[in-house]
């Protein structure tokens, strides 16, 4: 299936949760955001929440700026 | 005390911090304590896997107040989208507006900044628009339900100072919020001259971070804020044209011969 995460589709060849997603990408999860298809995600549905073929995530945090 | 009550808060250091452009943020500790800023903003990005930064908040006291910015944002609807994910990210309800098209100047847009402090201000939102300053586009932000009203000095990382001190002076006299003036100061001396006029704070960022001393800069311009604040509330005296003596006038030595 085909995702696109942060802007760049990317092909799985598994399912995978938003938390293992973030976990195959070595982010620790208390410093990001996720926005799933348009929505912010609660923390607590991370684990849960199964990508599926099409869905837009992007994954975001805060940096320096004025 | 003399301090700011603005966005729910209560601020006695009215230097605001802006903390990109700095070679490292390992820096930011060090410039909050020495200059004793409470008020930081940040921005918002999508986190580059090939890259992996640190994670910056950690170098920013707990006690101080985050103001988000939505810089990146060209429209009103993404502004109020990046707001909404800053605020769901736990960083409390400050935002700094921030709607530019211009690539160049890197003017903001007032229509669309009016439109997006709007949507964000009856979402419950401290709203903190950055805009051209201008008397019209000012009382709409306010109408609109805006925290304070911060007026550009010059472009964006310009360092050229307080451009604008005319126009700003016209909403520090009319705007009945506090006037923060940010962008484009770049001396100690710039942002005095600010707060000296009545401006409630000013945002510096560019000036500070690349300094050859950001650590020593902020603290100059901490200081600078305070002078500047202190000769606004001491009520500097009127200006004249031509002299008049500051020494009596009377009981020359001449006059003993």
């Amino acid at each position: 299936m085909k995702v696109k995460i942060n802007g760049q589709v990317s092909e799985l060849n598994l399912s995978l949760s938003i938390g293992q997603l973030l976990e195959a990408k070595g982010i620790n999860p208390g410093e990001v955001v996720v926005q799933y298809n348009g929505e912010i995600m609660e923390k607590e549905t991370w684990p849960t929440t199964m990508m599926k073929d099409c869905d837009e995530i992007e994954i975001l945090r805060f940096v320096g700026g004025g | 005390m003399d301090n700011l009550k603005i966005g729910g808060k209560e601020i006695n250091n009215r230097l605001f911090l802006g903390t990109g452009k700095f070679s490292t943020d390992a820096l930011i500790p060090d410039i909050i304590r020495t200059s004793g800023v409470q008020v930081v903003t940040v921005a918002l990005r999508r986190v580059d896997f090939e890259n992996q930064q640190e994670n910056m908040l950690k170098y920013i006291n707990k006690e101080c107040v985050l103001m988000p910015n939505t810089s990146g944002a060209r429209t009103a609807e993404e502004a109020v989208k990046i707001a909404r994910i800053a605020r769901a990210a736990g960083c409390g309800n400050w935002v700094k507006i921030e709607v530019i098209k211009d690539n160049k100047y890197l003017l903001p847009d007032n229509y669309e900044t009016i439109k997006a402090t709007e949507i964000l201000a009856k979402e419950g939102f401290a709203v903190f628009p950055y805009m051209s300053p201008d008397l019209m586009a000012a009382r709409e932000m306010r109408d609109a339900g805006a925290a304070a009203i911060m007026p550009l000095g010059s472009p964006i990382g310009s360092n050229r100072g307080l451009k604008t001190k005319e126009l700003v002076r016209i909403l520090i006299d009319e705007i009945d919020l506090p006037i923060i003036v940010d962008a484009g100061i770049g001396r100690p001396s710039e942002a005095a001259e600010a707060m000296e006029m009545g401006a409630e704070a000013v945002l510096v960022n560019t000036a500070i971070a690349v300094a050859n001393d950001p650590v020593a800069m902020a603290e100059a311009f901490s200081l600078a804020v305070r002078a500047g604040r202190r000769a606004f509330l001491a009520g500097p005296g009127g200006v004249k044209s031509s002299g008049e003596a500051s020494s009596p006038l009377t009981g020359f030595l001449r006059d003993i011969e």
